[in-house]
């Protein structure tokens, strides 16, 4: 059972974990299914400023927070405790681009010459870790929700609005991965 | 099931709401802790916080991202069907509330924005979190940017186009 568990699960099974997610945080909070809020909330409670963006009832809210320490905690568990001893899974096809992009670590979830303490204060981890995390905060809010808010939830529950959104990230990220990824892994 | 249509501050920009009118002690939040914990394990698990899978998902090179992401709307829009179609109730017998999204240039605009850093950090706000309990350190640095981005949103918020 645990040998099973330890291999990389296939599409189908993280499909329905996380779609059978909308269904469960409903009936056991009337809760709608999203992440991205809570950098939202976190604004709202440390930080709101004279922003009214961030002036509301963020108490009521904290399910997002605990939400949020169980995905960090699962990481955690996954990764000590349920690891896959392999590399993981790269198709062929991105490992070679990648590779003539100048990516070397195909090992682990995150290659460790693009993503780390050391290559965070070089040109190019900048873009990588705090730039991307600019666009990801920023765009998230802006659009209203991220993939669990529009993609996942907003689609489940058949809103066009929520269609238009996931149709830009995936514009988005086309552009991205085929034009701003390879220049940014050239610097 | 109702479709709610609000107005407030918290229902702007926003698709994850509480929809829920009572008030509980706080450690009945312990539910939404083990529901993360499950579905951060199928995050890793199923390798879908792996940088790799989302640069495969936009160079259209693996089916993986395309069948997690489409399986669960799949699932997930059935099961909204039975709760609608039944008239499913809370655990507390609430009736259940999804509320209504507006269309404004946002999604547009903010989509594109967050499609471009979606595949330089290989991370939605989601995968963010995993990282970080996968022993990636240095994406807490990421996660402070993205929280710094959310921020000057909310600051700009009124000089931009919706």
């Amino acid at each position: 059972m645990l040998e099973l568990i330890q291999q990389p699960w296939p599409w189908y099974v993280a499909g329905i974990f996380i779609g059978l997610t909308v269904p469960t945080l409903l009936i056991v909070g009337n809760k709608s299914f999203g992440i991205s809020s809570n950098l939202r909330h976190i604004c709202a409670a440390c930080f709101p400023g004279n922003v009214s963006f961030f002036k509301y009832d963020w108490k009521k809210e904290i399910w997002n927070w605990f939400f949020a320490a169980g995905i960090v905690m699962g990481g955690f568990l996954a990764m000590n405790f349920l690891a896959n001893p392999d590399a993981i899974e790269v198709a062929n096809a991105t490992k070679s681009n990648l590779r003539q992009a100048g990516v070397t670590d195909f090992t682990n979830l995150l290659p460790a010459d693009v993503f780390s303490w050391d290559a965070l204060l070089s040109l190019r981890g900048f873009f990588f870790m705090i730039v991307g995390g600019f666009l990801v905060g920023f765009g998230t809010r802006y659009a209203g929700g991220c993939t669990s808010g529009h993609a996942i939830m907003g689609l489940s529950s058949l809103q066009w609005p929520s269609l238009v959104a996931t149709i830009c990230f995936m514009i988005g990220g086309f552009i991205s991965a085929w034009f701003v990824v390879p220049f940014l892994l050239s610097l | 099931m109702k479709n709610a249509e609000n107005n407030d501050m918290r229902h702007t920009d926003a698709v994850c709401v509480n929809e829920s009118q009572i008030a509980h002690p706080w450690w009945y939040n312990l539910k939404y802790l083990v529901i993360g914990i499950v579905f951060g394990i199928t995050f890793v698990k199923a390798e879908i916080v792996s940088w790799f899978r989302i640069q495969e998902m936009f160079q259209l090179t693996s089916f993986h991202m395309y069948g997690v992401i489409g399986t669960a709307v799949v699932v997930g829009a059935i099961s909204i069907q039975i709760i609608k179609r039944f008239n499913i109730k809370t655990v507390y017998g609430e009736e259940i509330v999804i509320s209504e999204k507006k269309f404004n240039k946002g999604q547009i605009y903010g989509g594109l924005m967050f499609g471009i850093g979606w595949a330089i950090t290989g991370a939605c706000p989601g995968p963010l979190f995993a990282h970080i309990g996968a022993g990636f350190t240095v994406i807490a640095v990421t996660f402070i940017s993205a929280v710094a981005g959310t921020w000057v949103y909310g600051y700009l918020r009124d000089k931009l186009p919706h």
